[in-house]
């Protein structure tokens, strides 16, 4: 047992796919995280018409998970609708990967948002987007979802972290049921402020800890 | 792997592989002489052993210019340290003068005494200062300079009345900085204010000698000079209020109780005696060379000191490429370094290390710490330099950065 990444996983990191960028793309994001470091950057051709994704393409600064996860992430949107892209989830990703550690859920939970934000940003560029919704405690609550528990890899709200969520006046409150001093404390806090600060209504972010 | 199949271990910062001669010097401690160290009024083997631990202890103690019973064999840094900070804290707690009755007060005893240390300390130090801030002590974490140098203007300022201790590293564990204990001693004598020094990196390659530099506590452990895991140990200067901390029999002048680890220090002595400047002064060469080969690639920089560091310690982050995929990729051609990157760490923060001397998360995140032992081999350095400049080209094309 030399290393704690599938063989598939390195394979991909090894020969990764899809990898570069496309000058005249339809649409792109960045994704990134100052609480890892990593930084996922995703490129999308889209057919206008059967809105299917033609060509895509990614970059990334980052760790074996994060390249790898690029890697067949890409591989399983390239040819689907934009719909049906939106749909695919890092579950489905890690388990085409054959698995990936628990504490590195987070940097390929990274790749997958990169995906979502490239199909966002081609909607918003497109005029297909809804009209801007306030911030509430689901909107919160949903977005926490994408924040990984690295001792187990699997999200706050499953995991049950999250002890409350307020919202008012632009600050946004978040409890969480972990002590200060906790191995991973400043690591989650960290990712918690870079998903929920985003929002256009959210001015503050404040996270506690249970002491 | 490299052009003869052998991996080439260059994370001797982390552990080394023993020694044969150290290992045959444990031998008999094992197998023959593997009796406690009885007092002198005890059977043959017994005082036998005692002889050996005795003599381990000279020799150890002899290196730091020390008198043996000065020196206390510990299970390694991490324990020496905790003696040192939870000793002295402890022991002079009630120096600071203001130690409330404990009625209505739930803070417990430290409340008030002063400690002081750095904020690129290892974790023993770090995370004892830590454990101890919780306990009701203060801590003060001071600034180093962006070459990872204390700034002794500050460490004067933060000394008051009630400061007890001073615990300042001799190397840096990542970067390789080394402090001028000297001055920092002299400045803790001034104040009446004890000093601990963290030299797990620098002992014995970086010499100290207590009796010309002023410190009073000194962690050194054995397993990062091709010695046995598992033993360190702690100079104590005599007249050090230290409190045991760790309870049960009367073993080490009644300051660690538990049965003597012998092999483990015969080990540990043997590891110092093979430590010679001459093999110190050969690891500086492949180290030089290797920052100087390392430097050629592009949006590279030395972290830490470029003179003032650790023989065998090169530190260097290149831009826009990830730590732990450099790592990997190098490990698939045999080559074993460490990186400060958040992806490598157990906490998955960035070094605090690299963070501390100034740098941001970009630059603990392509960090890459390379460090020579005892048989390492001048052709080493060519080798890697050349996998990682390789790597590095390969993971700047998948970066989105850097492209301009």
């Amino acid at each position: 047992m030399p290393l704690p990444y599938s063989e598939i996983v390195m394979e991909h990191f090894r020969h990764p796919h899809n990898v570069g960028r496309i000058e005249d793309a339809d649409a792109k994001a960045v994704e990134g995280s100052p609480a890892c470091g990593d930084m996922v950057a995703v490129y999308l051709k889209v057919d206008e018409e059967s809105q299917r994704i033609t060509d895509i393409k990614f970059e990334s600064y980052g760790c074996a998970s994060n390249i790898a996860t690029g890697s067949i992430i890409t591989e399983l949107a390239k040819g689907k609708t934009l719909e049906e892209a939106k749909a695919i989830s890092w579950k489905e990703a890690s388990e085409a990967l054959g698995g990936l550690p628990p504490i590195k859920t987070h940097c390929s939970v990274l790749a997958v948002d990169g995906l979502r934000a490239a199909i966002q940003n081609y909607e918003e560029r497109h005029g297909l987007v809804k009209e801007r919704v306030p911030t509430t405690v689901e909107v919160v609550r949903k977005r926490l979802k994408h924040v990984m528990n690295p001792l187990v890899g699997l999200d706050l709200v499953r995991t049950k972290v999250v002890k409350d969520i307020e919202v008012s006046d632009g600050t946004v409150r978040v409890e969480l049921d972990l002590p200060s001093d906790h191995q991973f404390a400043n690591n989650i806090r960290d990712e918690v402020i870079e998903k929920i600060e985003p929002l256009w209504d959210v001015e503050r972010v404040v996270v506690e800890f249970i002491e | 792997m490299t052009m003869f199949g052998e991996f080439v271990y260059l994370d001797n910062a982390a552990a080394t592989r023993l020694d044969e001669r150290v290992l045959e010097a444990m031998r008999p401690y094992f197998f023959e002489t593997y009796a406690v160290a009885t007092s002198q009024f005890g059977y043959s083997p017994g005082i036998e052993a005692r002889d050996a631990l005795d003599a381990a202890r000279a020799r150890i103690a002899a290196s730091l210019g020390a008198e043996p019973e000065e020196f206390i064999f510990t299970s390694g840094s991490t324990e020496s340290s905790n003696m040192a900070l939870k000793g002295v804290a402890l022991a002079l707690a009630a120096r600071s003068g203001d130690r409330r009755p404990s009625s209505g007060d739930r803070r417990p005893s430290g409340t008030g005494a002063h400690i002081i240390t750095s904020k690129i300390e290892d974790f023993p130090v770090l995370h004892s200062a830590r454990a101890l801030e919780k306990q009701g002590f203060r801590v003060t974490y001071l600034d180093v300079d962006e070459d990872g140098r204390l700034i002794l203007d500050q460490l004067r300022q933060a000394i008051t009345p009630q400061t007890i201790l001073v615990s300042v590293q001799a190397a840096n564990q990542e970067i390789g900085t080394l402090q001028d204990l000297a001055a920092i001693g002299a400045i803790c004598r001034e104040r009446d204010v004890l000093f601990h020094t963290d030299a797990s990196h620098s002992f014995p390659r970086v010499s100290l000698d207590v009796r010309e530099v002023p410190v009073d506590l000194v962690t050194v452990t054995a397993h990062l000079i091709h010695g046995p895991k598992g033993v360190g140990g702690l100079y104590v200067r005599q007249g050090t209020p230290l409190a045991k901390w760790m309870d049960g029999g009367f073993q080490e002048f009644n300051l660690r109780g538990g049965v003597e680890n012998i092999p483990g220090a015969v080990g540990f002595a043997k590891a110092v005696e093979l430590v010679t400047p001459e093999e110190t002064a050969r690891l500086q060469d492949m180290r030089d060379r290797l920052i100087e080969r390392l430097l050629r690639i592009p949006h590279s920089r030395l972290n830490g000191h470029p003179t003032l560091r650790l023989p065998h310690n090169a530190n260097v982050s290149f831009r826009f490429v990830e730590g732990e995929s450099i790592l990997l990729h190098l490990d698939m051609r045999g080559f074993a370094v460490s990186t400060g990157s958040a992806c490598f760490s157990r906490s998955l923060e960035a070094s605090h290390v690299i963070l501390g001397i100034g740098g941001d998360h970009e630059r603990a995140h392509g960090s890459v710490r390379f460090t020579f032992g005892r048989f390492n081999q001048p052709e080493d350095v060519d080798a890697v330099a050349e996998a990682i400049s390789d790597v590095i080209e390969k993971l700047r094309a998948i970066s989105p950065l850097g492209k301009g």
